[in-house]
This record gives structure tokens, sequence and C-alpha cells, in this order.
């Protein structure tokens, strides 16, 4: 056996085998190591498989070896292999931090259950983005999101609990979409294949059943992705889960659903019946500019740092849609660069915000939350004081003049702002730079005042953190100088790199994403 | 009308289910409602796969018309996947009935708004 | 219920047949209806009827807690276990044709193990749903 050959299959098998092994383990350090060594592999195996695909074409596994059309396909072309490198990096910077950062989130004796639903999280991330097979998005999505929901469960907040319950509600409903949705297209097709799927569909695309399997779709799927009017679950989820869950999401799952999006739009259904004989892509002009400027402009509002960024990656959700509406491929470019530009400054803000918990806890509240002594779960209702107190560390009247006490963490949230405002020299400048391309290609001009106009307002919330943080004297009595630990500060700061860097050196991202993008518009056509 | 019986009856659960799902406020009839939404699912899948007449998919000389199996196992799945959510919502639910010592989902709101109002955050 | 005489005596007749019944849905899969999952449920359905009767305590002395984890998360690995097998072998992840050097055999022997794993896990989450719901809010 090569294991060149066998990639495919570790790349979601290795998370997937190691969360029931971080359970059999029980001990919280070697169910960390088991987790984080998948995830470190996954991470070398996205690497390898990225090179592969970059090198020799779309690779296709079959699992089982039965061959595609009756068995399940693994398919990963240049869009696959971007994702996949977006995800399992993330796992594979985050699971250190997350070691150090729920130390003082989560009791000890569940520590091995949230690696196990962190490792299961990551396999059905993975799965969803690896898979050519209908049916498997979905088990994959489940099995993601079902982890998702124990994640944000697991926040010590009691509004972590109702926060989850909602995802959980919103999220199933989604979820049943796409199988109603995949259903139709099974019934209509008769098979589950992607790419089989594609190919007869040609002729029948404007069948009706083919046209409620593209609305079910469509609304499922933008459920999980928090398109404008559908991102209810989004703010609280973000809000109240552990800061590297909370991380982790945005940077990954949202990104994943927006995979899964241009995956049935551009290699099933074909842009023809999505973008000209629909009115599909006017309507989701309209919600991405309501997401770009009503999420952000709710943004500027809050008074809760964490939820003011929440809200601030439903508006940048809002980018990435606007790019899929222009059916061009600098449109497309666009999308797939910002949703991994995107997705690794907002990680890395997520991260920081977390080490803020941290350095500006007070002595009681860093104590871990008080347990039966069962471990069966937690009483919030039984501690008031403290809990709620560590709860929300994050509004902005303890924040005042954080700046003095842990200037590198808030420089980092700085230069994460950046990004996410646009300024060149950062990653969020290559990402909107190639949707004002893109809207310049189309002749609409007006879209190029309403990107500038939008980003604005990006300047405007982050403005409100700069504020707070470096103009606001400190509350008395509490100057000393106390950063977040190293462990939390290092994984941060390299995605702060990262995003830098990528603002810099576009080689990577916007050259696999324009890659992607010809593929798909090739293959669409 | 009758010929599609079977997708009358999915229709009808699924718009239920949604109903129940959006229109009640208990947590618990929520999820009854996710459930019965998700059960049109299976329907959905498993009235096609079902040929009158046919058997299960196991050859034998005897028989000559089968069912398709492929929807029988791919709601097999599904099914896996309901109880998963059913249990884990419901587990949700036991924590929050503990937490808030209601499962309205009014109540819940109401005490989460003046514990906002207390600290000062905006919703 | 630990002291209604019909139900302890018609208990410990059937749950013994249920066990077996769960078994025999398990091993009669690969000709008929059933499988790994039937078979688990229905193998937690006679420890959940068990401890219905009996108390939740006795049933946790039968099938303690880390028991009962250590099914619900090695069934799994079974099954991955399966797969993993198949790429040593010279196949693909869960090829089962290349698990004997007669390919039927093959299909035979990696249903077998993957059906053991599916049983083994749906038969530990069960309990373990049975056990968390039951022991909330009663011990504590």
């Amino acid at each position: 056996m090569s294991i060149a050959a066998h990639l495919p299959a570790l790349q979601v098998v290795l998370p997937l085998i190691s969360a029931p092994l971080a359970v059999l383990l029980r001990r919280r350090d070697l169910a960390f190591w088991m987790v984080t060594a998948a995830a470190w592999a996954a991470f070398a195996t996205a690497i390898q498989l990225w090179l592969q695909v970059a090198a020799g074409g779309t690779i296709s596994y079959h699992i089982g070896s039965w061959p595609p059309p009756w068995g399940i396909e693994y398919r990963i072309d240049r869009l696959t292999s971007f994702v996949l490198l977006l995800v399992s990096g993330m796992a594979a910077v985050m699971l250190p931090y997350a070691r150090s950062s729920i130390e003082r989130e989560i009791p000890q004796e569940s520590h091995y259950l949230f690696y196990a639903m962190f490792g299961l999280c990551l396999a059905g991330l993975l799965g969803i983005t690896i898979t050519g097979d209908a049916f498997n998005i979905f088990v994959f999505l489940e099995i993601s999101s079902l982890a998702t929901y124990v994640l944000i469960a697991l926040g010590r907040d009691r509004r972590a609990l109702t926060a989850a319950y909602q995802y959980l509600i919103m999220g199933s409903i989604g979820a049943t979409f796409i199988v109603i949705g995949i259903g139709f297209l099974y019934l209509t097709t008769g098979t589950l294949n992607l790419a089989d799927m594609a190919s007869r569909l040609r002729g029948v695309e404007s069948s009706r059943p083919v046209l409620a399997a593209l609305a079910f779709l469509t609304v499922g799927i933008s459920l999980k992705l928090a398109l404008f009017p559908l991102h209810q679950w989004l703010p609280n989820a973000y809000t109240y889960a552990p800061s590297p869950v909370t991380a982790f999401l945005a940077a990954t799952a949202t990104k994943v659903s927006v995979y899964v999006l241009i995956r049935f739009y551009f290699s099933v259904f074909g842009e023809s019946l999505v973008y000209e004989r629909l009115p599909l892509p006017q309507i989701m002009l309209g919600l991405s500019l309501l997401a770009m400027f009503g999420a952000s402009f709710i943004a500027i509002f809050q008074n809760n740092l964490k939820r003011l960024f929440a809200y601030s990656s439903v508006g940048q959700i809002g980018y990435i849609t606007l790019g899929l509406s222009f059916d061009s491929v600098n449109g497309l470019t666009a999308s797939i660069v910002h949703l991994f530009n995107h997705g690794i400054a907002k990680g890395a803000i997520f991260l920081l915000i977390g080490g803020i918990a941290v350095g500006i806890a007070t002595p009681g509240a860093v104590s871990p939350a008080p347990t039966s002594p069962k471990g069966a779960g937690r009483r919030e209702a039984a501690v008031p004081s403290n809990a709620r107190e560590a709860a929300t560390p994050h509004t902005f009247d303890r924040l005042a003049g954080l700046a003095q006490r842990m200037p590198l963490t808030c420089f980092g949230i700085v230069l994460g702002g950046l990004s996410l405002i646009g300024v060149p020299g950062t990653a969020g400048f290559i990402s909107k730079w190639y949707l004002i391309l893109a809207a310049l290609e189309q002749g609409q001009f007006w879209l190029v005042g309403a990107i500038l106009l939008s980003s604005l307002l990006a300047v405007a919330y982050v403005w409100h953190f700069i504020e707070v943080a470096y103009f606001r004297a400190p509350p008395v009595g509490q100057v000393a100088r106390k950063e977040a630990p190293l462990a939390m500060l290092i994984p941060a700061w390299l995605l702060i790199a990262a995003t830098i860097w990528f603002g810099l050196d576009t080689s990577v991202t916007v050259g696999t994403a324009l890659d992607a993008a010809r593929q798909l518009m090739d293959k669409a056509q | 009308m009758l010929d599609h019986f079977g997708y009358v009856v999915t229709v009808f659960l699924m718009v239920a289910g949604l109903f129940i799902v959006i229109a009640r406020g208990n947590l618990i009839k929520k999820l009854i409602g996710l459930s019965i939404f998700q059960t049109s699912v299976y329907l959905l899948y498993i009235v096609p796969g079902k040929l009158i007449g046919g058997t299960a998919p196991i050859i034998s000389p005897q028989f000559s018309v089968y069912s398709n199996p492929l929807p029988h196992v791919l709601i097999l799945t599904a099914i896996v996947v309901g109880v998963a959510t059913l249990a884990l919502g419901l587990a949700l639910a036991v924590r929050i009935r503990e937490a808030y010592d209601s499962i309205e989902e009014d109540e819940i709101l109401m005490r989460d708004q003046t514990a906002d109002a207390s600290e000062g955050v905006n919703t | 219920m630990k002291h209604d005489l019909v139900l302890r005596v018609i208990g410990k007749l059937l749950i013994p047949y249920i066990l077996l019944f769960a078994l025999y849905v398990q091993f009669h899969g690969d000709f008929g209806p059933g499988g790994g999952f039937q078979a688990g449920v229905i193998f937690a359905a006679g420890i959940v009827f068990y401890a219905l009767i009996f108390g939740l305590e006795n049933a946790r002395q039968v099938l303690p807690d880390w028991l009962v984890e250590t099914m619900l998360s090695s069934g799994v690995l079974i099954y991955a276990g399966v797969g993993l097998a198949g790429l040593f072998l010279g196949g693909n992840y869960l090829d089962y044709f290349v698990l004997d050097p007669n390919p039927v055999h093959g299909q035979h022997r990696g249903i077998f193990w993957v059906e053991a794993g599916v049983a083994i896990t749906v038969c530990g989450v069960m309990l373990k749903i049975f056990y968390m719901f039951a022991s909330r809010g009663r011990s504590e």
C-alpha cells in the first residue's frame, strides 16, 4: 500500500478515528494529543493533496473500490483542495490554543469530550468538502452540525444553551431542506454522484422537480451559511460559545457551507440554469447588499465585542455571496479568496478575543465552574455571580483602556480589523479588489460605491473597539500588564501574520482561486 | 389525488411539522415538530422507491420484481441522524430547564432580557 | 416497579429472548431484513426493559457506564478498522474485496465486522442516552 494514493480517504478518516479514540483514552492530555495529531496529519494531508491537484489535476478516489456512479466517490479539484487547506489548517492552529483556553471555560472532566467533538466537527467539515456524493454531503453536514451544537452548549453562560438550541432547530431545518433538495434531484436523475447528476440533468434543467430542488437547496444552504435574513442563529451562537469554538466556527463552518452552495450551483445545476433562467443573481445581489449594510450597521451598535464581530461575520458573508451573484470568473475568484481570507482574519480575531477573557478575568472567575460529583452537568442557575461575570468579559465597559494592559492582543485585533475593512496590505484588500474588478467588468459602477461605502461601516465598528481599548481611561486599580498566555497568543498571531502575508503575496490564494473559478466556470458551461 | 396519496401525506407532514416548529413556543413541542418535519423526508424518499408487488432486493429465482433498496439505506441513515438530533435537542431542553426553570421560549427570552438589562448588553 | 411480581417474572422470562432475538437480527442480516442498527437497538431495548423493572442501579451493574462509553467508541473504531484493513491489504478504504482471497467471502467478512461495529455503537449510544436521561435529577 502506498499512502499517497489513499490520502483522500485518510483526510477524513484520521480526524474521524481520533474522536472515538479520545473518548476511549479519557485522559484529557492523551485526548488532546490524539485529536491534535489527527488535525496536524489532516493539515499535512491537505497540503499534499493541494500540491497533487495543482500538479496533476482532479483526483477521484473510490471508497470501497466501487466505481463512481454506484459507489461513493471522493473528488478533489482545485476548489476542494483549497477549502480543505483552510479547514484543516484552522483546526491545526486552533487546537493548541483550545488546550489552554478551555482550562478556564470548560470543567476538566469533560475536556476529553470537547476534543472528541472537535475531532468529529473537523471530520464532518472535511467530509462535506471532499465528498462527491450528494447524500454523503448531508451525512457529513449533520456530523459536523451535531458536534457544533454540543460545542456551543459547552459555553459557560446559560445563554449558550439557548443559543445551541436555537442553532439546532434552525440548522436541522436547513439540513432537512438540503435533504429534500437532494431527494428531488435523486428522484429526477436516479443518481447521487454529483458529476453523474450534472450530466443527467442536461436537458431537463427546467423541469419542476429540478427547480424545486434548486429552491430547497438554496434556502437550506443559505440557512447554514447565515445569509442575511437567515442569520438569526449566528450572533448568539458565536457570542456564547467557548472562544476556540467561536473562532473555529467563524473560520470554517459557514465557509464550508458557501463551498457547498458553489458546488451545487456550478457543478450540478450549471450556471445557465442558476444565472440565466432564474432571477437568482438579482435576489442574491439584493440579499448580499442587505447583509453588507444591515449586519455591519447592527455591528456598530453592539456593546459586546464578540457579538460585534459576529454581526461583522454576517456582513462579510455578504461579500462572499456578492461575488457569487456576478457569474464571472473574477466574481467567483473574489468569493473564493474572500472565503479564505475572511476565515483567517475572523479566526484570528476571535482567538484574540478569547485571550481577553483570560487577561481581564478576576481571580474568582478563573476557577472552573462548580460541578456535580458525577460530572453529569453543570448547574448554571446555582452559580450566579462568578459564572456570569466570567461569561461576559467582552462588554465594552470592561474593555476600557485595554490596550495598556494587553497591547499585543489589541494590536492583533486592530490588524485583523484592518483586514475586515480591506486596507491595502492585508488579505481583505485582495478579495475586495477582485470584487470591485468583477463589478467594473459588468459595468455596475454603483456597486463599487456600495462596496466602498460598506467598508466604511466596517471602519466604524472596528473604530468602536479602537476607541474603547486605546482612548478610554482604564478602570482604576487595574493597570497591571497581563497578556494572555503564550499558548494562546502564538496561534492567534500566526493567523494575523497569515492575513498580512496573504495580503502581500497572493500567489497561493488568488492563484488557486482563479484556477478553481476557471475550472468551475468551464464545467458549468 | 389517490395516485399521489404518498406525496399528499408527505407534503402534509412537511408543512405540519414546519408549522409546529415555527408556531409553538414550547421547546419540547418544537422538537416534536422538527421530528415530524424530518419524518416527511423519510416518506419522500421511500414512497417512490417501493414497487407495488416488489420484494426485498435479495436475488432469488422465485421473484423478478424488486424494490429499490437505496432509498431505504439512505433513510436508515437519515433516521439515525434524526434520532441523534432529537436526543441532543432533548438534552439541551433538559439543561435549559435546569438553568432557566422553564421550557417556554418567551419566558426564557424574558429572563435573558432582564439579565441583559442589568448588564447593559445591547441585543 | 421493582415489587410487581408479574412484571418481574415476565421480564425475567422475556429478556433473554429479547437479547437472543437481537443476535438473530444481527447475524441474519446477511440473508434477510436486519443488521447492526436494528440489532443494537433491540439489544439496548432489552437492557432498558431490565432497568425499568429492576431499577437503574441494577442495570448499571450489568452494563456499567465505562463499558457503555467504551462500546460506543469502540464500535466506530471497528468500523473504521475494517476500512483501514482494506487499505493495508492493498485495496481502497472500506474495500471488502481484498479482505479474503475470494472476493465474495471478502464482502461477507467485511460486512460482518462492519455490522458488528454498528451494533456495538448503536447499543452503546442508546444505553448512554437512556442512562443520561434516566439518572438526570435523581442522584443530584
